[in-house]
């Protein structure tokens, strides 16, 4: 679809624009979730199974008891009733493990929650913990890492309701791989993964009468305060969530853990706020992890490069009791034009912890593995992998039959390999060289969904010039301060340090999730219906309002730019300000409410909407001493209009520098004996480091996708990692010729 | 954390006869020593180290670098790890231990931790680390679940059946290339101790770490004086560009007379139980001309006795790569 490029020098919107949060966050006067203290606060820690399959057959608190400072020690003998809660009918009600801590005697992961020390302080509460004797009887845990599907139903229960194990189809894929006359069958894996955010998930529960009030590190508030109503059994408005800023999450705060009802539970009994920081070794335990993937793909083409069919048959691991989905196939069958396509899923218990979203779930290790394949096939067929991807350019979306909403991946393709240098490129092995060190270059393509949740907002104009915009999103550390007074911004001429934004808070109008790159799509109609009442509202008041210079005008004979309010046929020479308006009518504020309707998963959309983009990655390696380092990496993301380009670069780079993670380093490790994650520490569990990361050169292309809302912006958080680690495995293999298929890429595959 | 008693001795003979009241100066010992504490407070927070009393030596008068009367270097027991890296007396003449200071940790670090508490810095073994699991280092007896599970970053040299963690320290591979001298109070007085006898084996007692007697007091660290001519490299290899334990790493001291090796010090990081001085490389090198050939034997030397175990054995040829890479680089600087 044709879109034009939206360029003003006065808008706040598309303006490169610091963190309006940043003096807060650098000068210590942010307070985390963890910070807040309370009169008579308690500690809890809880006390994790030391086993991953079987059964807690008794538990001595007796030592535990007697220690200094000690106030309890909870277990499923005494903490107290805790439902289950289930999935509400829209996008809410969320959690990836519905058993409730305590629930039964049970163990069916290592860390699994079996007790809750609660304690005067902190090391108190610890040193109780400690003190808490287990006897289990136990069982071998079941951490096998190949994974076969279990024997399930076509059709399975997830956490987001029912799937169809066959996600995808057309046309006749056996037939059309069985006689192309080039193939490609192969199997990717990616290991499990653990977010990681340098801010540990953390609760503070404190309850007044059968009010219960939530301190949490979420990037979900509304849908926090629906599960944890209807866990203690409490209507909906009796529970507060608060999160005025998150130490980042990325896809584990999404949706509540076992820990924040232990911690309510805990101060319910005590009557006393009660504060429980998650461990480091426990965020690779008990608060989800991004699950291990098996993916086969057969890529079916001709001589010429054109695709003919494509296969995509993947099987992640799953905990025993959750139904976490692992949307591999979410970009499968609209990324390249094939006329016989087929995605399937299958699911593999075993005994760890419920698995999450990580950031680009699905997608991210679902692309790691198709784009893989392509770069696979070009080298196969002796194509250059840019050109393999040109040819198969879909006109539309094959696989919803829609026409995309807005799509210029072959203008990412031609920005990215321009500012690459990617002309350069001689495809042999090695045939690359810079200062002594061999070079790979790689490529691939990415994509991510685009889409609306539901939202509501209020944006208040005050008598002082200021303006309030509220909305009980929040900031997960992305930027969302900041878009929301952009926004507010443009549409009430208030400078952005005159706007205060009020997010993570239950008590303000309903917000989205901090998810699916959502979060700013989603905002913008909200916030702009609630300025266009507040406005509204405005030159109501400013035609009746005695003496007004307005008085006896009709509201739209009047016009409101850069705050002002102005007869529309005189023209803005002698308009008034907002505030002097409210002085004269002795009002406060003017507020105006919006309300947004959600497209996520919408199934009479007339578009596909999804963001796309490319990554070049240069890798240097010297094989005398193994060592594979990402050099430059140049990224091109076609995801509508950026809102804030300083904070969209941000988010592009880091998930780049996430990206070398998932390819060079990253996995969680079962322990096979004990079913622990045994790299359950920062020194062990190795992710990029600041000498791990490159100049990354990130380029939006900035067309508007109007689909999505007036502004026209898709979401940044979270397409930067897709299409990554194929992009550097690609690069690996022009480097080395070793050829990775199972992340990440570590020094033993190079010793060749 | 279990609960201590923290004091301040006045002297370093009040810290001796203090800590000579203790069972064992090994792990578990009733009465340790603390200086930066970036080992130590680690390992008691996992309550894999559960001292009933910690002396702080922080005051003691031990953080002096002076020049030693043979023309060497005396370093105090407390100097902390940068001072150490940044003098100009060690970057001059003790290059290899400079190199190998700021190739460990992170800067935040290097900043607390001491020369003598990066002598007993012990294993990131990760069942060593957790109090839930076995470990014949920690618990006597109970096991070593690494030798059948994860074991990528252990040791391939000095294993025993009983223990296979890895020693992590850069700075002891430097100390052990260039021959440095440990000095011990003890209850029954001074006494020097040969780098090489200072670290033991695990054989069947891995729980034993060095050859520190109850009392013993590490007071300094001394360096024979600056072999003229020599050329000195830090070579470590891991995953990721920094912060990262050694997957394998080597320590030079390297002179050449005419294109051939007449001295050759080297040890080894990542690979070995403890710090691995190689006789056996060494043995190699000398006398021969200073070729990559040469090296490379010198590298297969130094893994002659190397052990694999389910997940490291990569850590042999890594390691020959390192080394003969590292006296490449030593020869041509």
């Amino acid at each position: 679809m044709a879109a034009t490029k939206e360029v003003s020098s006065t808008s706040p919107i598309g303006r490169e624009t610091p963190r309006v949060d940043g003096p807060r966050k650098v000068s210590g006067k942010a307070q985390y979730s963890s910070d807040f203290h309370f009169p008579g606060m308690l500690y809890a820690v809880p006390v994790g199974a030391t086993i991953a399959n079987g059964r807690v057959e008794a538990l001595d608190t007796a030592a535990a008891e007697k220690m200094p400072g000690v106030r309890a020690v909870f277990h499923r003998g005494n903490i107290g009733q805790m439902f289950r809660s289930t999935l509400g009918p829209a996008f809410d009600g969320i959690c990836e493990e519905r058993r409730p801590p305590f629930e039964d005697d049970v163990v069916r992961y290592y860390g699994q929650y079996v007790a809750l020390a609660v304690a005067d302080t902190i090391e108190s509460a610890k040193a109780v913990a400690d003190a808490v004797r287990v006897t289990y009887s136990k069982g071998k845990p079941n951490v096998e890492t190949d994974l076969k599907a279990d024997d399930e139903p076509d059709t399975v229960m997830t956490t987001f309701g029912e799937r169809q194990r066959l996600d995808s189809h057309r046309g006749d894929v056996e037939k059309a791989f069985a006689s192309a006359p080039v193939k490609l069958d192969q199997t990717y894996v990616t290991p499990a993964e653990s977010h990681n955010p340098i801010e540990l998930h953390a609760t503070t529960a404190i309850w007044d009468g059968s009010k219960l009030t939530l301190y949490e590190s979420s990037q979900g508030v509304v849908n926090l305060q629906g599960v944890l109503a209807q866990m203690f059994g409490l209507p909906k408005e009796n529970v507060r969530v608060i999160t005025k800023f998150v130490g980042s999450g990325f896809g584990g705060k999404l949706f509540p853990w076992t820990h924040c009802p232990l911690a309510a539970a805990a101060a319910r009994k005590l009557g006393k706020p009660v504060k429980l920081v998650v461990s480091r070794k426990m965020m690779f335990e008990t608060v989800g992890h991004r699950a291990r993937t098996q993916q086969r793909v057969r890529l079916g083409g001709t001589p010429e490069g054109k695709l003919v069919s494509l296969e995509h048959d993947y099987v992640y691991h799953r905990s025993m009791l959750d139904g976490h989905h692992e949307d591999c196939g979410e970009a499968t069958p609209f990324q390249y034009s094939v006329p016989n396509l087929r995605v399937t899923f299958g699911r593999a218990k075993r005994n760890v912890g419920a698995a999450a979203d990580m950031r680009g779930p699905g997608a991210v290790p679902g692309m790691y593995a198709t784009e893989s394949a392509m770069n696979e096939l070009a080298d196969q067929l002796k194509i250059d992998p840019v050109e393999l991807r040109i040819l198969n350019e879909p006109k539309t979306d094959e696989g919803k039959d829609l026409p995309f909403s807005s799509r210029h991946l072959l203008e990412c393709f031609q920005v990215g390999a321009e500012k690459f240098g990617w002309s350069k490129r001689t495809p042999e092995v090695g045939s690359m060289e810079k200062d002594g060190l061999t070079l790979g270059w790689g490529m691939a393509s990415c994509a991510w969904v685009a889409a609306r949740f539901a939202a509501e907002a209020s944006v208040q104009l005050r008598n002082d010039g200021t303006a309030r915009v509220a909305c009980a999103t929040q900031d997960i550390g992305t930027g969302t301060y900041t878009i929301l007074a952009q926004l507010a911004a443009e549409k009430t001429g208030v400078p952005l340090e005159k706007i205060e934004v009020a997010l993570g808070d239950t008590s303000l109008p309903a917000g989205p999730l901090s998810g699916g790159s959502m979060a700013t799509g989603s905002v913008v109609p909200a916030v702009y219906a609630a300025a266009d009442n507040a406005i509204a509202s405005l030159l109501k008041i400013a035609t009746t309002t005695a003496g007004s210079p307005f008085e006896n005008r009709k509201p739209d004979e009047l016009a409101f730019a850069d705050g002002r309010v102005f007869i529309k046929t005189d023209g803005p020479a002698g308009a008034v300000p907002f505030a002097d308006l409210l002085r004269r009518a002795n009002l406060g504020v003017v507020t105006g409410n919006g309300k947004s309707e959600g497209t996520f998963g919408n199934p009479r959309a007339k578009y596909s909407t999804h963001s796309f983009g490319c990554h070049f990655v240069e890798v240097t390696w010297q094989p005398e001493i193994a060592r594979l380092r990402v050099g430059r990496v140049v990224s091109v993301i076609d995801a509508g209009r950026i809102i804030n380009p300083l904070a969209g670069r941000n988010q592009i780079q880091g998930a780049v520098v996430m990206g070398i993670g998932m390819a060079l380093f990253e996995h969680t490790s079962y322990d096979r004996e004990s079913g622990a994650p045994i790299n359950s520490n920062l020194a062990d569990y190795v992710m990029t480091v600041n000498a791990d990361a490159p100049p990354i050169d990130v380029h939006f292309l900035d067309y508007p996708d109007k689909e999505i809302n007036e502004v026209g912006a898709r979401g940044i958080g979270e397409i930067g990692l897709a299409g990554i680690a194929a992009a550097i495995t690609a690069a690996v293999h022009h480097a080395t010729g070793v050829r990775v298929r199972e992340l990440p890429v570590k020094i033993e595959d190079l010793l060749v | 954390m279990q609960i201590f008693e923290f004091s301040r001795p006045a002297d370093a003979a009040a810290a001796v006869a203090t800590a000579a009241k203790a069972k064992t100066a090994q792990q578990g010992a009733d009465v340790r020593f603390v200086a930066g504490g970036t080992t130590l407070l680690d390992l008691m927070k996992l309550n894999v180290e559960t001292p009933v009393r910690v002396l702080d030596i922080n005051r003691l008068p031990l953080d002096k670098i002076e020049a030693a009367p043979d023309g060497g270097l005396k370093i105090g027991a407390t100097v902390r790890n940068s001072d150490l890296a940044h003098h100009p007396t060690v970057q001059k003449d003790y290059a290899v231990l400079s190199q190998a200071l700021l190739a460990g940790a992170s800067a935040q670090l290097r900043n607390m931790a001491t020369t003598a508490g990066n002598l007993l810095q012990r294993t990131r073994c990760v069942y060593f680390r957790d109090t839930a699991m076995a470990c014949n280092k920690r618990k006597p007896g109970s096991g070593c679940p690494a030798i059948t599970g994860s074991n990528r970053t252990l040791a391939v040299l000095g294993t025993s059946e009983n223990c296979i963690a890895t020693n992590p320290s850069d700075m002891c591979v430097a100390m052990a290339a260039l021959e440095a001298t440990i000095h011990v109070q003890g209850p029954a007085g001074s006494r020097a101790i040969p780098f090489a006898d200072f670290h033991l084996l695990p054989g069947t007692t891995p729980e034993r770490e060095t050859v520190l007697e109850p009392g013993d007091l590490i007071t300094h660290v001394t360096l024979p004086p600056p072999v003229e001519g020599s050329k000195q490299v830090y070579l470590k290899l891991r995953d990721r560009a920094s912060y990262e334990f050694a997957l394998a790493s080597a320590a030079i001291v390297l002179t050449l007379d005419g294109g051939k090796v007449s001295r050759a010090r080297i040890a080894m990081g990542g690979v070995g139980t403890k710090p691995w001085r190689s006789p056996a490389a060494e043995t190699a090198l000398e006398g021969q001309a200073a070729n990559e050939a040469n090296f490379r034997q010198a590298a297969e030397a130094a893994m002659r006795d190397a052990k694999p175990q389910s997940e490291n054995g990569f850590k042999i040829e890594l390691a020959k790569r390192c080394l003969t890479h590292a006296l490449k680089t030593a020869a041509n600087a």
